[in-house]
């Protein structure tokens, strides 16, 4: 579904996942750098880096595949 | 039980870092650009209430599941698997998949083809104004309570999860959901339902997959469970068989009967609110398709939802307890699991996507509210009643007027809950009073022809009042729910799943006597409305997998399934 215009509701919900991603990943190897002095449980997992990695991987295919101008799949 | 009773305590549970708060205000401002944006788009009645009936089978789904899914359901449910274990899991299996799947295959047909804008504007096609006019007006006072009550809720959430003051709470996320529900109507409404759903998954699903990595899989948090608790919480049906063997001191045939047959049939069948989401689809085949992929993903979000509840009995160090002990002593109570579980395992930027979520459930829900408020005001009682020569423009004008109004109106009941509590038990029992009948009377409109406008009018008003009865009796004297839940030792849910039945039976019995002695309405006249006299378009020659009943087959197998593996 079209969001209005050319622009589908996907790529708007692909930029969410992207930026998120970013954000998220980016803070995960902050803390790599700068561990926490009180670490949530499971920190060895590093699970902000691979999560955050994860969601920007799907927001970019998102954007890349629903952006603006290029064939919609509905 | 309401997660916002949980809060009225202070000590802040979590602390948001900067990068949570620029993951929230790229929330805020990315909802309020697309309200902006879809503006274009909402230029017709249509378009403002249905979206321009262009939404695909994908998107409706989306939608019909998440207008349903909103934060304080996912705190609410997190709270129930941990005081009645893995049985609250029943509200997403038996007490949701069955009626979706009904809603698709035999219901939808009858709501799509009628055209109607609304379930009141179906009963107003079938049985006439007086049917019309009092569901609209329950149902629209309805509405609105229960967004100010899930604004009051989301705003105590903040306060105590975050610290963040009330008011401000309160203002800033009634003001966003006003402008982008204004602006662009229920697509701008559908739209970020489809937004929270992702996010939804995306904040919450680590919760989960890091909890069972630290139980050591469902077998080492089965033992845990046992270990703390009772292996009564890790059994879905079998532990059933007595009203005395289970966390929720139910029978299996108030699950079955009432759970499962009567308040979840009339739920996902005749609540406008989720009801919409479908009538927006572009063709009958993608309003069909569109409940069935809702169910497919509704069987899922146990894993996201009931699993934190689970994974909080086997792991939290503290036992978590009813509100008022907690209040007393200063701990914390059944309605915090899902924040402590989402402090326990996230840290920078993850904490900020789960609240983000949370938020984004709330206002989700209240859009859902508002939308659906401002469609019925519209079409049922404006137009219906008000002003009856109104035309396209005025519509499009009132829809946008009655949204800003019923934002005004959830920020007054806010307000009036903060200062009387009781009235929250009081709005959701409200709403229970209505849709157990409206399911019998929408049921006995699409599938018997017999069915008139006196019988439709007076079974649902019977069947409403029958259920006020029911409540108004258990409220003055206790003792009385060994009648109404066939056990004194039955609990508030219990007494809900019955209530519900008998006030379905009421409904049909009494539509259906006042129906033999009373005039229906020509045949003519019930095309379109009711099986027998519609003209179902054929599918044509599809391959089988692109076929409704198909996916609806697959759905109902997993289903099953589901229900054996966690018996």
């Amino acid at each position: 579904m079209k969001a209005g215009g050319s622009i589908s509701i996907w790529f708007f919900i692909g930029l969410s996942l992207l930026m998120n991603g970013a954000l998220i990943f980016g803070a995960g190897l902050y803390q790599l750098v700068h561990p926490p002095e009180h670490p949530v449980v499971l920190y060895q997992l590093h699970a902000n880096i691979w999560w955050g990695a994860t969601l920007f991987l799907f927001g970019a295919i998102y954007c890349y595949h629903f952006a603006p101008g290029r064939r919609q799949i509905r | 039980m309401n997660p916002a009773l949980v809060l009225i305590r202070g000590n802040q549970l979590v602390h948001l870092s900067p990068v949570d708060l620029v993951i929230i205000v790229f929330y805020f401002t990315l909802v309020l650009a697309i309200g902006l944006y879809l503006k274009q788009q909402a230029n017709t009645s249509e378009d403002f209430f249905l979206a321009g009936r262009e939404m695909t089978a994908w998107v409706a789904g989306l939608s019909f599941l998440s207008a349903n899914l909103g934060s304080l359901e996912l705190m609410g449910w997190a709270a129930a698997a941990y005081q009645y274990g893995i049985l609250a899991a029943h509200w997403y299996w038996i007490g949701a998949i069955p009626a979706m799947l009904f809603l698709s295959l035999v219901m939808m047909p009858f709501y799509y083809i009628s055209k109607t804008h609304s379930v009141p504007g179906y009963l107003k096609l079938r049985f006439g104004e007086p049917s019309r006019t009092l569901s609209s007006i329950s149902f629209a006072l309805m509405t609105v309570l229960m967004s100010g009550i899930n604004m009051y809720s989301m705003a105590l959430v903040m306060k105590v999860v975050l610290g963040w003051d009330i008011h401000v709470s309160i203002w800033i996320s009634s003001i966003t959901v006003a402008v982008y529900v204004a602006l662009g109507g229920l697509r701008s409404a559908i739209f970020n339902e489809v937004l929270q759903f992702v996010l939804i998954w995306a904040g919450a699903l680590l919760i989960p997959i890091l909890g069972l990595v630290e139980t050591g899989g469902f077998s080492g948090l089965k033992a845990r469970i046992t270990q703390n608790a009772s292996a009564e919480y890790t059994h879905l049906w079998g532990t059933l068989g007595s009203f005395n063997n289970n966390p929720m001191g139910i029978h299996w045939t108030g699950i079955v009967f009432g759970l499962g047959a009567i308040i979840s049939f009339g739920y996902w069948t005749t609540d406008f609110l989720v009801v919409q989401r479908v009538l927006a689809a572009k063709d009958l085949r993608s309003a069909k398709m569109a409940p069935i992929i809702g169910a497919a993903f509704k069987m899922f979000v146990p894993f996201i939802v009931i699993l934190p509840g689970l994974l909080g009995i086997a792991l939290l160090p503290v036992k978590l307890t009813g509100e008022g002990a907690a209040v007393a002593s200063g701990g914390h109570s059944y309605n915090e699991v899902l924040p402590l579980m989402l402090a326990r395992y996230c840290g920078p930027g993850l904490l900020g996507l789960g609240i983000t979520a949370l938020i984004a459930g709330f206002m989700s829900g209240m859009a859902g509210n508002v939308s659906a408020f401002a469609t019925v005001w519209t079409y049922d009682i404006y137009g219906a009643l008000i002003n009856r020569k109104a035309n396209d423009q005025q519509y499009v004008r009132m829809g946008r007027w009655c949204t800003i109004l019923g934002v005004l109106i959830s920020i007054g009941t806010a307000y009036l809950v903060m200062q009387f509590l009781s009235i929250m038990d009081y709005v959701q029992a409200l709403f229970s009073f209505f849709i157990a009948p409206l399911f019998g009377t929408v049921l006995l409109g699409m599938l018997w022809r017999r069915a008139t406008p006196a019988g439709g009018f007076w079974g649902l008003l019977a069947g409403t009042c029958s259920s006020i009865a029911m409540w108004a009796w258990v409220k003055l004297d206790p003792a009385a729910l060994r009648y109404v839940a066939l056990s004194p030792h039955a609990r508030d849910m219990a007494e809900n799943m019955y209530r519900a039945l008998w006030s379905w039976i009421v409904c049909v019995l009494v539509t259906v006597l006042v129906s033999v002695v009373t005039r229906p309405k020509p045949v003519e006249e019930l095309g379109g409305l009711v099986y027998g006299v519609t003209e179902i378009p054929s599918e044509g020659q599809v391959a089988i997998y692109q076929r409704p009943l198909f996916w609806a087959a697959i759905v109902a197998t997993v289903f099953f399934v589901i229900n054996i593996v966690f018996w």
